[in-house]
C-alpha cells in the first residue's frame, strides 16, 4: 500500500460515496454500525437531559464513520483503546448496546460494572480496553498491547483511536517513537475533527497535516482519508491492519471529520464559524452513506437496518433501567498481597 | 555477603527464569542500568527481555502498562526515582486505575524500581520519591533496607497482579565506588522467596521507645539504638518495609510495650507516611503513650549540593539519639 500522507492530493469530502468497492454486505454492515451509534447517542443525550444518566458525556455525532471504518477490518481477538469520546468506538468493536447503556446508567450489568462510566467504557472480552480519559496517554499503552502480542507470538493487532487534540501531548510523541522504533503491530486511527474543545488545530501546531508530521518525525507510515466516508476509512485501516499483522510495523490513518455538537453537553460550541458547521453538517457521514445505498438499490435493506437499530436501543434502555445499581465489589486481586 | 542491589537482581533474575512473561525495560539497562540492577542480565536473557529504551519515561511506562494488560509482566528500572515524575500520569492515572475502571476485567502487573534519596548529586537527583508517591491510591510501595528483604520484596512485587513501586536508597547499594553502610550487606538465600506485602518487621527489640523508619533511616535508627543502649535506653526499631499498605499494627503493638514513639523519615514531613503512623497511634493507642509522638524528617526544601549542607538536612543517627533522649527524659 502506498502511504503518502505528505504528498497526496485533496480529499473528496463532498464527493458521493463509492460503495461499489465495498460490496453490499459490508456496505450495509458499516451503515448499520453508524446508525447504531447515532441512535445510541441521540437516546443517551435525551436520557442525560432527563437526568437519568449521571456524570458527564461526550458525544461523537458526525464521527461515526471513523468508528465503524476503523474497527470493521479487525478480528474479534484484536484489541483497541478508545478515547473519552468512545461510545461509538466501543459499540463498533462489539461492546453490546445493553452493556454500554447499563454502564452509563451506573448499573451492575454495565460493561465495567459501573466502575468506568461514559469516560471509561470498555469490554475486554471483545478487546476494548476501558477508555483512557487522559488525552495522549493511550498512544504508548496501545503500543504496549502490540508489544505483548509480538512477544507472546500472538497475531493480534492493537488499534488506538485518538484525535487531533492528542497530537501536541508528550506521551503521543513518546508512544509514536517507540511504536516505530520497535516495529510494533499497532495502528493509530486519528479522528481529526479540527478542534480540541474550542482550540482549532492551526492554533495548536504549525504542522496541521498529522499524517505528514508523523511520517517526517517518526517514519510512521501515514495516510489521510475522508473521515466521513466509512468505506474510505475502512479501506485505509484494512491495509494498515493487514500490513501490521504481516509484520510490516505500525501505521497511522488520519481521518478528516467533524464533531457536530459541542465537546460535552454544556458546550454550545459557538466558537466555530456558522458556515463551517453548516458545511460539515452537509457532509454528515450517515446521510451521505444512505444516499449511496439508495443509489445502489439497497433502500429496503437500509430501512430494515434502521428499524433493527431502533429496536436494539429500545431494548438496551429497558435493560439498563431494569438492572440493579453497581455493587462496588471488585473481584479479588491475585499475587502475593 | 550480598548488597541490596545484588539481592534485588537475584530476585529479578530468579523470576525471569521462572516466568517467561517477565521482562525489564529502562534506560541503559543493557550495561547494567545506573545502579547495576540488571548487570549481566542482557547476556543471560537477551535484548527482548532486557530492553534498552530511549530516554522516554512516560513512553516506556505507558508501553509497559499496555503490555501488562495484554499478558506480560514488565519491570521498569529507573535511573533515578526522580525521573518517575516524567511518567507521573502513566503511573498515577493509568497503571493504578485501569483495573478499577474496567470493573476488574483487566489487571496491571507492573513493577517500577526507583533509586531514591539524597546522595550528593544535587537537588534534581535527591527526591525521596517514596514520599511523593505515598499519596497515590492503588499503588503498592516497597522500601527495603536489607538485602534479604530486597530480594523477597522484589519477588513478591513481580508476582503481585497490580502495580508496585520499589524504592531503594542509593547509599545502601555499594556499587560504583559509593560507600556502603556496613549494615547494608547481608546473607541472602539462593532460593526465591517472598516478603509478604504490607508487613513491617521489628529489627531490634526494646522496652523504652519505638523508632519507626525505613530505607537508610532504618540503618541510622539501628545505629542510634546502639548509642542509646550504652546509656541504658532500649529502643525497639521497627522497619516499615512497605509504606503502602502501611503496617501500623506492628507500630501500635510496639508502642503498647514502649509507651513512646519517634518516626524517622528522610523525606519532608509534608505528605510523609509518618503522619499516618502518628495519627493511627493517636486513634488507637493514645492511652499507651507516656510522651508526645515525635517526627524527625527531611527538610521542607529541595536538597542543596554541598555535601555538608545535605548531611545537615537529613536526619542523622545523632539527631535520632537526641530526639529519643528528649521524650525518654519527658517520660
Amino acid at each position: 500500500m502506498a502511504m503518502t500522507g505528505a504528498s497526496q492530493g485533496p480529499i473528496g469530502l463532498d464527493a458521493p460515496i463509492d460503495i461499489g468497492r465495498l460490496g453490499p454486505k459490508l456496505a450495509l454492515e458499516l451503515y448499520r454500525g453508524m446508525k447504531l451509534i447515532r441512535e445510541f447517542e441521540e437516546r443517551v443525550n435525551r436520557l442525560f437531559l432527563q437526568g437519568k444518566i449521571p456524570g458527564t458525556i461526550h458525544l461523537s455525532m458526525g464521527q461515526e464513520a471513523c468508528a465503524v471504518g476503523g474497527t470493521a477490518p479487525l478480528r474479534a481477538t484484536d484489541r483497541i483503546t478508545v478515547t473519552h469520546r468512545g461510545h461509538g468506538q466501543a459499540l463498533a468493536k462489539g461492546v453490546t448496546a445493553r452493556k454500554l447503556m447499563a454502564e452509563l446508567f451506573a448499573r451492575e450489568t454495565g460493561c465495567c460494572r459501573g466502575f468506568g462510566g461514559s469516560l471509561h467504557v470498555g469490554d475486554w472480552s471483545v478487546g476494548v480496553l476501558p477508555g483512557i480519559g487522559i488525552v495522549g496517554a493511550a498512544i504508548p499503552i496501545a503500543a504496549g498491547m502490540a508489544y505483548a502480542a509480538k512477544q507472546l507470538g500472538e497475531d493480534r493487532v492493537a488499534l488506538c483511536f485518538t484525535g487531533d487534540g492528542a497530537m501536541a501531548e508528550g506521551d503521543t510523541h513518546e508512544g509514536f517513537n517507540l511504536a516505530t522504533l520497535w516495529h510494533l503491530p499497532v495502528v493509530y486511527v486519528v479522528e481529526n475533527n479540527l478542534y480540541s474543545i474550542s482550540t482549532r488545530i492551526d492554533r495548536q501546531t504549525l504542522v496541521t497535516s498529522i499524517a505528514a508530521k508523523v511520517e517526517a518525525a517518526y517514519a510512521l507510515p501515514a495516510v489521510t482519508v475522508d473521515g466521513n466516508d466509512a468505506g474510505a476509512v475502512y479501506l485505509a485501516v484494512r491495509d494498515a491492519v493487514e500490513r501490521a499483522r504481516a509484520g510490516g510495523g505500525p501505521a497511522l490513518v488520519e481521518c478528516l471529520t467533524y464533531r457536530q455538537g459541542g465537546h460535552k453537553r454544556d458546550d454550545p460550541a459557538t466558537y466555530r464559524p456558522r458556515d463551517e458547521v453548516e458545511l460539515w453538517l452537509s457532509r454528515d457521514p450517515i446521510r451521505r452513506f444512505r444516499r449511496a445505498l439508495d443509489a445502489a438499490g439497497l433502500e429496503a435493506e437500509a430501512d430494515a437496518a434502521e428499524a433493527a437499530v431502533v429496536a436494539e436501543i429500545d431494548d438496551a434502555v429497558e435493560f439498563a433501567e431494569a438492572s440493579p445499581p453497581a455493587s462496588g465489589i471488585l473481584p479479588p486481586l491475585g499475587g502475593a498481597a | 555477603m550480598t548488597t541490596i542491589i545484588e539481592a534485588l537482581r537475584q530476585g529479578l533474575a530468579g523470576e525471569m527464569d521462572r516466568d517467561p512473561r517477565v521482562f525489564v525495560m529502562g534506560e541503559d539497562i543493557g550495561i547494567g542500568g545506573s545502579f547495576h540492577l540488571t548487570l549481566g542480565l542482557l547476556d543471560r536473557f537477551g535484548q527482548d527481555r532486557i530492553r534498552d529504551t530511549p530516554v522516554s519515561e512516560a513512553g516506556f511506562v505507558g508501553l509497559a502498562i499496555g503490555a501488562a494488560v495484554a499478558g506480560l509482566r514488565p519491570v521498569c528500572d529507573f535511573q533515578y526515582g526522580d525521573f518517575l515524575l516524567c511518567a507521573a500520569d502513566q503511573v498515577i492515572q493509568q497503571a493504578t486505575k485501569l483495573r478499577l475502571m474496567s470493573g476488574g476485567q483487566v489487571t496491571v502487573p507492573l513493577v517500577l524500581h526507583a533509586p531514591t534519596g539524597a546522595s550528593g548529586r544535587g537537588a534534581q537527583h535527591a527526591n525521596s520519591i517514596e514520599n511523593i508517591f505515598y499519596g497515590v491510591p492503588g499503588l503498592i510501595l516497597g522500601v527495603p533496607s536489607t538485602p534479604y528483604d530486597a530480594k523477597g520484596m522484589m519477588v513478591a512485587a513481580i508476582r503481585h497482579d497490580g502495580p508496585v513501586l520499589i524504592c531503594s536508597q542509593k547509599h545502601l547499594y555499594g556499587t560504583k565506588g559509593r560507600a556502603v553502610e556496613a549494615s547494608a550487606t547481608g546473607d541472602v538465600p539462593e532460593e526465591q522467596y517472598e516478603i509478604p506485602i504490607g508487613k513491617a518487621v521489628v529489627r531490634r527489640p526494646g522496652a523504652d521507645v519505638t523508632i519507626a523508619s525505613c530505607l537508610l533511616m532504618a540503618h541510622r535508627a539501628m545505629s542510634a539504638a546502639e548509642t542509646l543502649a550504652a546509656e541504658g535506653i532500649e529502643a525497639e526499631v521497627v522497619d516499615m518495609r512497605w509504606l503502602a499498605p502501611l503496617d501500623v499494627d506492628t507500630v501500635i503493638d510496639s508502642v503498647r510495650k514502649t509507651g513512646r514513639l519517634v518516626v524517622v523519615e528522610e523525606g519532608p514531613e509534608r505528605n510523609g507516611w509518618g503522619g499516618a503512623v502518628a495519627a493511627a497511634v493517636a486513634d488507637r493507642a493514645i492511652d499507651a503513650l507516656d510522651a508526645p509522638v515525635k517526627r524527625l524528617c527531611g527538610p521542607d526544601t529541595p536538597i542543596p549540593f554541598a555535601p555538608h549542607l545535605e548531611a545537615k538536612l537529613i536526619p542523622s543517627a545523632e539527631r535520632i539519639v537526641q530526639t529519643v533522649r528528649q521524650i525518654v527524659g519527658a517520660g
